[in-house]
Order: structure tokens, then C-alpha cells, then sequence
């Protein structure tokens, strides 16, 4: 089968693969998103574009990922389903291909009480679940939510999240399971900072054979303070960081470098790991960091796919 | 029950400030029971209204009663005569009642003396929960009796989402995650796998999202033919 992005290629070469991620701004001037970009072009084989991350308005992910297939950079694109409606999202998919964009990731979205317009609506007219296995009979099926056909040839390359730091814990590896059914091929995890734990999942992972059918590319997020990784573990859901990693921090000199250590020590045991296909690089506000950790992780010069 | 709660005295004073003659309107079901729009809310309304009246130098009488629903057209029907002789009536009642005094004698200037909030039940003394959004399509029984629809902030059906820790919701450790709830329950009649068929979609158009809702029963219509 031949793939529709170089994610997809890359995934399918068994190679480890390397993600990055970029936050569009909260204006309409791209110069940063830009230099950001060009910065991980040679280090990254995509680069994730958040859909107004934590409710907060941006930028939209299809503008900025059209701005990046311009650059000649992969842009994954992000989609929520707290803002937009079946209709929309379906013809934004289409849009978004029509520009050129080749790879998907379904997701819900954080809440909108978390981000700057707290009295919005939110849609969540389908969840994440819904959205893989709509896109998904979009492209195979040539079929639109509601039924009616979708005229010409679609594709792309869908993935998913996972978050094995959330609860029940036994039951991510259930739901990750039906997000592969639903139709995603690759997973990128939230940031990885207890591994211990995330060993533990994708042991469960490995026992159902899931790695098998799915590329997991493991969250990694370099830590830039002690106050970020405080405010991590206190107000974010969903992500763990055990009191060891926080005492490292404490008394680490230069919490910067030592943050950085920590991720790039971070990947290198995630490449141990039976099951993960590669590393998803979440430098959030510290993107210029990311060909620092590729290179120091090892994974530089990335191979051509 | 249909619950509210009373809006704020400024807010109710200023909608019913331009008229001389107000009647505050308590409603004895569900808002009674929820300690919002019953007879002794509407008598205490109406007393700190009169109080802030006479600060205001408004002049005018503020009277007080109560009827068993505002939501029957029968039961506002005993006393329309009495609602008449009033400039302006504060319904106490949910945002149905205010709605269906107005339908039964337009004339009526009936303003909101409550914000209704939900559906739901009293948890504790002094604690009201919401457990029904109204959908139009109950799916309980396929979620062990906890909607997620209602109780899940994404209204996920194919739960739970990346947010769920330590059985609560990414909102806050005051709110339950409804899917660990459908989860453990589940686990515990050995029906976890109920969940591993995807749910599709759901169909909005029996909520509220189709537009306001009538629901029709011919069997019991009156043939007023």
C-alpha cells in the first residue's frame, strides 16, 4: 500500500520516528510559526499543529497547516470536537485536503471553562471516537456521517491520542483498542514524564498485540521550570509527575539544562521500549529546543523516507 | 424536579421598578421543593422588595400568593381575575411557568424572578444536582443508569476522555467523571465489554438542538372535530 503522507511512510518503515508540535499564535502574523517550523524542518518527519489548544483562540490548524505544505514542512493537523459540529468539521477535512494536508489527528479538546472564552458553547456534537470512524468511512467508504456520498477521492492518514496517565487506567488500553478500530494508525501519548507507569501500558499495549496494529509515538515535553512542572503536576489533568523528577529539578542548577536532560534521557528510554514507534516533541513555547534534544537523543541526522 | 434559583434582588428590582402594582407569584412544585419560588420564597422576595422599593422611593404595593403550577393553563385559570389587577407580576415559577402565564392571557407583563438551571434532584439539604438534559433519546440503559450525556462536560459516548483522573473530571475534583462511574459499574456486572461496540453519532434532532419540542400523544387527544 503505498502512503498517503511521509508520517505514514516513515511509520511504515519501522524506523523511529520523530514528531514536533507548534502552537499557532494568537494573531494572524505566522512569522514566528514560521521560523519555528523552519527550525525543526530536518529534525522532525511532521509537525503537529494545535487546534486552539486549551480552548484558547488561535489561528486556525487548516491556515497554519496549509501555510506549512507551502514550506514544503508535514503538517498533522489537529482536529477538536468542541467547536465545530459534524457539518463543519466534515468540511473542513475536506477543506484541509483539498489544501494539501495529508495527516489528521482526532481529538476531543480540553474543556472550554480552561481556555479565554469561558462563556462560549461547547459543540461536542460527536467525540474523538465518532470523529476517527467518520473520517475514516469518509475515505474508505466514500460516505459522509449522514450518509451521502463524497464526490472524488479523498485521503489521509489518521491518528489519535492517548493518555495512559488518565484514569480508569486499565480501561486506556480498552479505549485505545477502539480507537483502532475506529480507524486510527497512529497515536501520539500525552507527555511521558512518569515511565514507570507508561511501561506499564504498554505492557498491556503488547499483550493485546495493539503495537501491532498501531504506531505509538510516545509524548515527550521538556520541562523549562520548576514552577512549569509544579503547575503540570497541580492544574493539569491528565498528567502525572512523580515527586522524584520534581526533587531532580529542585536541585538541579541550571533548571533549564536540566529539564532538556530529562527529555532527551526521556527518549532514549522510550527507544527501549518494545512498542513504541517513536517520540512525539511537545516543546511547548520552547519549540527552537527541539533539534537540541533530537540530536542529543541520537536521532539526528533523521533518515530519508 | 425542575430546578432554579432566584436572581439577584437588584436585577428583579430594576425589571419591575416603572410599575406601581407588582405581584410576586410563588409556583408550590418543583421550584417549592428546591427552596426557590414557593410560598415562603415568594413571601420573603416580596418583603425584601418592598424594602428596596421604599429606599428607592418607589411608590406602589408589592402583594405576594401563590398558586400550585404556573405551568397549567386550569390552575392559572382560578386566579387570572386576581393576576389582572396587577402592573406587573414576578413569576416565581421555573422559565416554563413565567412563559405560560403569558400564553394564557397575553395582557399579562410577566417578568422572571428565577433562573432556571436543570433537571435534576436535591443531593443534600441545600444541594441541588442535575441528572437530565432531555435529549429525547435516553440511552440508561446502555450506560448502566448514569447519563453521560448529562453528566459527561463532553457529552462523550464513547468515554472516557484524556481528562478523567482519580474518577473525576478534568472540570474539577468536585465533579464525578460519569464514564469511571459507567466503567465501575459496568465492571462489576461483568458487562464491561458492552463497550467495546462503537457508539455511533447521536441524533440530535430529539433534543433541543431540532428546535423546541412537541410532543404529540393522539391516543389522549380530545377529537375536537
Amino acid at each position: 500500500m503505498t502512503a498517503v503522507s511521509k508520517l505514514e511512510q516513515a511509520l511504515n518503515s519501522g524506523q523511529f520516528v520523530v514528531t514536533g508540535e507548534l502552537g499557532p499564535p494568537k494573531g494572524a502574523d505566522l512569522t514566528e510559526f514560521k521560523e519555528n517550523a523552519e527550525g525543526m524542518r530536518n529534525h522532525v518527519e511532521a509537525c503537529n499543529i494545535t487546534d486552539n489548544q486549551t480552548a484558547i483562540v488561535r489561528t486556525s490548524s487548516i491556515a497554519c497547516g496549509a501555510t506549512l505544505v507551502q514550506m514544503g514542512i508535514e503538517p498533522i493537523i489537529q482536529i477538536t470536537v468542541r467547536d465545530r459540529n459534524r457539518i463543519c468539521i466534515q468540511s473542513d477535512v475536506l477543506g484541509a485536503y483539498a489544501l494539501g494536508i495529508r495527516n489528521i489527528l482526532c481529538l476531543a479538546g480540553d474543556h472550554q471553562k480552561f481556555g479565554n472564552e469561558t462563556g462560549s458553547k461547547g459543540v461536542y456534537d460527536i467525540d474523538s471516537i465518532q470523529l476517527l470512524k467518520g473520517l475514516k468511512d469518509m475515505r474508505d467508504e466514500k460516505k459522509f456521517m449522514g450518509g451521502e456520498e463524497v464526490e472524488g477521492d479523498i485521503d489521509y492518514f489518521l491518528g489519535a491520542v492517548e493518555n495512559p496517565f488518565a484514569d480508569p487506567f486499565e480501561y486506556r488500553v480498552t479505549r485505545l483498542e477502539k480507537k483502532v478500530r475506529a480507524g486510527a494508525k497512529f497515536i501520539q501519548t500525552q507527555c511521558i514524564f512518569d515511565l514507570d507507569r507508561f511501561e506499564k501500558f504498554m505492557e498491556m499495549v503488547r499483550e493485546r498485540g495493539l503495537h501491532k496494529k498501531i504506531a505509538i509515538l510516545g509524548g515527550v515535553t521538556p520541562i523549562k521550570s520548576l514552577g512549569a512542572a509544579r503547575y503540570m503536576k497541580n492544574n493539569v489533568s491528565g498528567i502525572t509527575i512523580p515527586d522524584a523528577l520534581i526533587d531532580r529539578l529542585k536541585g538541579a542548577e541550571d533548571k533549564k539544562a536540566e529539564g532538556l536532560t530529562i527529555a532527551v534521557e526521556t527518549i532514549q528510554r522510550l527507544k527501549e521500549i518494545e512498542g513504541v514507534a517513536g517520540v512525539h516533541i511537545m516543546a511547548i513555547a520552547w519549540e527552537e529546543k527541539v533539534p537540541e534534544i533530537v540530536e542529543r537523543a541520537g536521532l539526528y541526522p533523521r533518515p530519508k523516507f | 424536579m425542575i430546578i432554579a434559583e432566584r436572581k439577584p434582588l437588584e436585577e428583579i428590582a430594576a425589571m419591575v421598578a416603572p410599575y406601581k402594582r407588582v405581584l410576586v407569584l410563588g409556583c408550590n412544585s418543583c421550584v417549592a421543593v428546591c427552596m426557590a419560588g414557593g410560598q415562603k420564597e415568594a413571601e420573603e422576595t416580596a418583603a425584601l422588595l418592598r424594602i428596596h422599593r421604599q429606599k428607592e422611593n418607589i411608590d406602589g404595593v408589592v402583594d405576594v400568593f401563590s398558586i400550585e403550577r404556573q405551568c397549567e393553563f386550569e390552575m392559572i385559570d382560578e386566579v387570572l381575575d386576581e393576576l389582572k389587577k396587577y402592573d406587573a407580576i414576578l413569576s416565581l415559577a421555573c422559565g416554563v411557568g413565567v412563559q405560560v402565564l403569558i400564553e394564557r392571557d397575553p395582557s399579562l407583563r410577566v417578568f422572571p424572578g428565577l433562573n432556571t438551571t436543570s433537571m435534576g434532584y436535591p443531593a443534600e439539604q441545600g444541594e441541588w444536582v442535575e441528572r437530565c438534559v432531555g435529549c429525547g433519546n435516553c440511552v440508561l440503559h446502555k450506560t448502566m443508569g448514569i447519563c453521560p450525556i448529562t453528566r459527561c462536560a463532553k457529552s462523550i459516548l464513547n468515554g472516557p476522555c484524556g481528562g478523567s483522573a482519580d474518577g473525576k473530571c478534568e472540570l474539577g475534583k468536585d465533579v464525578d467523571c460519569a464514564w469511571h462511574l459507567i466503567i465501575e459499574r459496568l465492571t462489576e456486572y461483568g458487562r464491561l465489554s458492552d463497550l467495546d461496540e462503537i457508539e455511533p453519532p447521536k441524533d440530535w434532532s430529539t433534543s433541543h438542538h431540532g428546535g423546541a419540542r412537541t410532543t404529540v400523544r393522539e391516543d389522549v387527544k380530545i377529537d375536537r372535530s
